[in-house]
């Protein structure tokens, strides 16, 4: 982080900022949505389970989906104040954008998972299985956003 | 891959290590606050586990290869005011850290009043923690002063 964006134009500070920001914020709300979920795949106790699988959800909701909208914004704010040429493709900047664009559909479809399993949660019969589906999205979805920081720091070319 | 940019890698997955941990103890006390049935402490355990695993880590190498990527990079000194700052934050973020974590253990020893102020310093002291780190990851991005 020291040196991010060294000779970087002064106005991409702050969309960097946010999309820096959005990024930590979404790994560690999914970090906390498949550890939530995972320990209710494990758990017996169907008043944890519920409770587990609730948390994890409602993090889908209330965190993982803000954050990713705050590091996109970011990340297409950053981008265009940089002024890049018109030929700047570089191999980082695609990795970046396929693993944020697969991971919007990743993100959609374990929203939408947990809307219904929120729902689904009043049945106890029904509970585990969607919560079961999103963890394996979380924890897709925390890999793919963990290469992406490789990408965007390391560079590679 | 050049030694700057694994150094940039190491020094950034640090921080985020950090930073995922920070959030991941937000959320465990939003938890415990609102269990819906669960018990408080052990939901709080549960989410917070991952985090005490790597937190210290996390912190460890964000600073081991910030101070090394203040020493290798032409043109940083590690007494530049913003790295300067951004150290000393890193160690109170740290130590604010650890303090509300001991706080929250032994709130969950305790009853009463006594887990009640035991609970509200953790929460202090991870407020603190969370500022400090906000603050530095300002401090990496705009570099005043730089």
């Amino acid at each position: 982080m020291t040196v991010l964006a060294v000779n970087r134009p002064s106005d991409v500070e702050f969309p960097l900022f946010l999309h820096v920001l959005g990024a930590i914020l979404l790994i560690g709300t999914l970090l906390v949505a498949a550890t939530a979920l995972l320990a209710a795949w494990r758990r017996k106790d169907p008043r944890e389970v519920t409770s587990l699988t609730r948390i994890g959800l409602w993090t889908i909701l209330l965190g993982v989906f803000p954050s990713y909208v705050l590091m996109r914004v970011g990340a297409r704010w950053t981008e265009a104040a940089s002024d890049y040429p018109d030929d700047f493709e570089p191999a980082w900047l695609g990795l970046g954008y396929i693993t944020a664009n697969l991971g919007a559909l990743v993100t959609l479809i374990a929203i939408v998972l947990a809307i219904i399993g929120l729902r689904r949660l009043r049945e106890p019969v029904s509970r585990a299985v969607l919560g079961r589906v999103v963890a394996s999205l979380s924890l897709l979805l925390f890999a793919a956003y963990a290469v992406a920081v490789w990408a965007m720091t390391a560079k590679p070319t | 891959m050049s030694t700057y940019d694994w150094l940039l890698f190491l020094h950034v997955a640090g921080a985020f290590v950090f930073g995922m941990a920070t959030i991941a103890y937000w959320c465990a006390v939003v938890a415990a606050a609102r269990p819906q049935g669960g018990d408080p402490q052990s939901l709080a355990d549960t989410i917070a586990r991952p985090a005490n695993y790597v937190v210290g880590a996390g912190a460890a190498v964000a600073l081991v290869f910030g101070v090394w990527l203040a020493i290798y990079v032409d043109g940083l000194e590690l007494w530049d005011p913003w790295i300067l700052v951004s150290l000393l934050l890193l160690v109170l973020a740290a130590g604010a850290g650890a303090q509300a974590g001991r706080s929250y253990v032994a709130a969950a020893q305790r009853e009463g009043t006594e887990a009640t102020g035991l609970r509200r310093r953790g929460m202090s002291f991870h407020t603190v923690a969370s500022v400090a780190f906000l603050v530095i990851l300002a401090l990496m991005i705009f570099k005043p002063g730089a």
